[in-house]
């Protein structure tokens, strides 16, 4: 029986990750994500798993890629200008098909902006801020409870599809404390070494090779073309969207993560004035939950976009709405994180007033 | 009659049937057979990974029958790293050029040492970035022409080549360091012993180990292979000198 426990969510997301199978971790200092790895630290050695300090970020997710070869579960976590230096790790380990969780807890920025909670790095999760035609998976929980439970689903996206998946949060969700309860214990004997991995023959009567090198262009092509087919079958499978009284809504809030959360307090403001709001919340933002936003299409009188960013949500909420609803958006950035009645000003002023 | 034959060479168990793709007069190879031959004398091919690098060993791990990984520029101490963690009685070893080792991946290949876990790190220097046309690297001698130093490497605009056994050999982590020469047949049979005890540092779990291999690149050197190998002696071994660096208790 799993009872609830107060903890910080950094931490919690981090034995969230262990309950979830994952039994080794590589990754380097960075604010606000630093109770993480500390955890980890502490906690790999308890239940039999390998904890590593590495020289950079960089050195972190080639690490990862070297475990990931071995067919284990292996994470790395960092936050905004760490996941930069991991980019190419992560293009490489998407070009090779080899399974990996990677969570960045965002941050302000650009460069090294600042400490502060932000959504600024959703272009680079959900496009890709690494070379060539690459998808991660993008799990984005509005909760510490939410985080740790998502962690299980990560790693077995991660293992069916072999791909990275991408757990996206927050200096808030990383620093603030919740209760919270940890429903599923993998038990790790039972996870099975895939035939593909780089383990050591042993016996097998040929040698696994992984690389994400095809010389030959049409090699290469024939390579990518069976990517964008996982690719195709993670979005007709794997996408997820919260809908918070939709029911009966005349309108929606999109936002995801932490906004989502404040977001929600709007919607019982707006309620209680007697406006019919509801939240639609994309729990995957890649693949993003765009059938389930569009039928709404012709249902709402309007949406509005809220996030911790400049217009990066927004831009895959206009391509999957385009003009078929009034689209508003509210975003603020630098680690300025607004509160739930700034966002129903913001609403009623770009929603309601003159329409 | 048939009793009296006697198999003097073959080829390794652990050796791929594969036309070779490098240069005539490249070292590549030779430093390829010594791993295989190590592999198969050791009875390592059920327990090896080879992480093979950027450069012109991209292509490594087509070579060998054993398990590999392509690793990023520079980063196949950290790859291997997380490869042994995951199971240490592996036998895990990284293949890198003088781009890979001392230029892009200096961090990793510092840190790999310095946590001295076991590992093995083959290091091919021959002076230039042969696969991309023969650039500078960190290891041209001052004096010599590439694409990248057209007059000759200098100091004042260069800096001074690096000698990286003696820098990674003044860190405690390391267990064997040495570097030798591919360019003779009695400094090959000298290579090999070398790269054995690095071997051997790793599977007794004594500690890091890295053999530099000065190795030749007649194409981009515009030399014969004759030449080439010539140059080393005269040349290369005059800033690089030979032997070991490194040998911690019970190498061996």
């Amino acid at each position: 029986m799993s009872e609830k426990v107060l903890m910080k969510g950094a931490e919690a997301l981090a034995e969230g990750a262990i309950r979830a199978g994952c039994r080794y971790y590589f990754g380097y200092p960075i604010t606000p994500q630093n109770e993480t790895p500390e955890y980890m630290s502490r906690r790999m050695p308890e239940v039999g798993g390998r904890f590593v300090q590495a020289e950079s970020e960089i050195a972190s997710i080639n690490m990862v890629y070297g475990a990931a070869c071995a067919g284990v579960r292996v994470m790395t976590s960092s936050s905004s200008p760490g996941i930069s230096l991991m980019q190419e790790g992560i293009s490489y380990i998407s070009g090779s098909n080899v399974p990996c969780v990677v969570m960045n807890v965002m941050r302000g920025g650009p460069g090294l902006g600042n400490i502060a909670p932000a959504q600024a790095d959703y272009f680079q999760a959900v496009k890709g801020g690494g070379n060539g035609d690459h998808r991660r998976i993008v799990l984005a929980p509005s909760s510490i409870q939410e985080g740790v439970d998502l962690f299980v689903d990560a790693f077995d996206l991660a293992e069916k599809y072999r791909m990275v998946v991408m757990i996206i949060t927050d200096g808030l969700i990383g620093q603030m404390m919740e209760p919270v309860e940890f429903k599923t214990t993998v038990d790790v004997s039972t996870l099975v070494t895939p035939e593909w991995a780089t383990t050591g023959r042993h016996g097998r009567t040929h040698p696994n090779i992984i690389t994400s090198l095809t010389l030959d262009a049409a090699g290469l092509e024939k390579w990518n073309l069976a990517l964008q087919r996982k690719y195709a079958d993670v979005e007709a499978a794997e996408s997820r969207l919260e809908e918070y009284l939709m029911d009966d809504a005349d309108y929606a809030i999109i936002a995801y993560g932490i906004m989502a959360r404040i977001a929600k307090t709007t919607v019982k403001l707006a309620r209680e004035k007697g406006i019919r709001l509801g939240l639609l919340r994309p729990i995957t933002v890649w693949p993003f939950p765009r059938k389930q936003i569009q039928s709404y299409a012709g249902r709402l009188k309007g949406s509005l976009t809220v996030e911790l960013a400049y217009r990066q949500l927004f831009e895959d909420v206009q391509l999957t709405l385009c003009d078929r609803m009034p689209l508003g958006w509210y975003g603020r950035g630098g680690g300025v994180v607004p509160g739930p009645r700034e966002i129903l000003q913001a609403f009623e002023e770009q929603l309601l007033k003159g329409r | 009659m048939a009793e009296q034959v006697k198999v003097v060479y073959e080829r390794p168990r652990s050796w791929a049937n594969k036309i070779t793709h490098y240069c005539p007069g490249c070292t590549h190879g030779i430093a390829h057979r010594i791993v295989a031959e190590l592999v198969d004398e050791m009875d390592l091919l059920d327990k090896t990974i080879g992480v093979w690098p950027v450069g012109c060993a991209v292509l490594g791990y087509e070579y060998f029958n054993f398990d590999s990984v392509e690793a990023a520029h520079g980063r196949a101490p950290a790859m291997a790293t997380g490869i042994k963690v995951t199971n240490p009685d592996n036998f895990v070893f990284a293949y890198q050029g003088d781009g890979d080792v001392a230029s892009i991946g200096m961090a990793e290949i510092v840190h790999a040492a310095a946590r001295g876990w076991p590992l093995t790190v083959i290091f091919i220097n021959n002076g230039n970035y042969g696969m991309t046309g023969g650039q500078m690297a960190p290891t041209t001698l001052v004096g010599q022409k590439t694409t990248t130093s057209p007059l000759g490497r200098t100091a004042q605009a260069n800096g001074l080549p690096i000698r990286v056994s003696e820098m990674l050999a003044q860190l405690d982590g390391p267990a064997y360091i040495a570097r030798v020469s591919l360019d003779s047949p009695a400094n090959i049979r000298k290579a090999k012993d070398a790269m054995r005890k690095a071997f051997n540092a790793q599977v007794r779990g004594i500690g890091f180990s890295l053999v530099e291999c000065l190795s030749t690149c007649p194409t981009n050197w515009r030399m014969t292979p004759v030449e080439s190998m010539d140059h080393i002696r005269k040349e290369v071994v005059a800033y690089y000198p030979l032997g070991e660096f490194k040998v911690a208790d019970g190498v061996l």
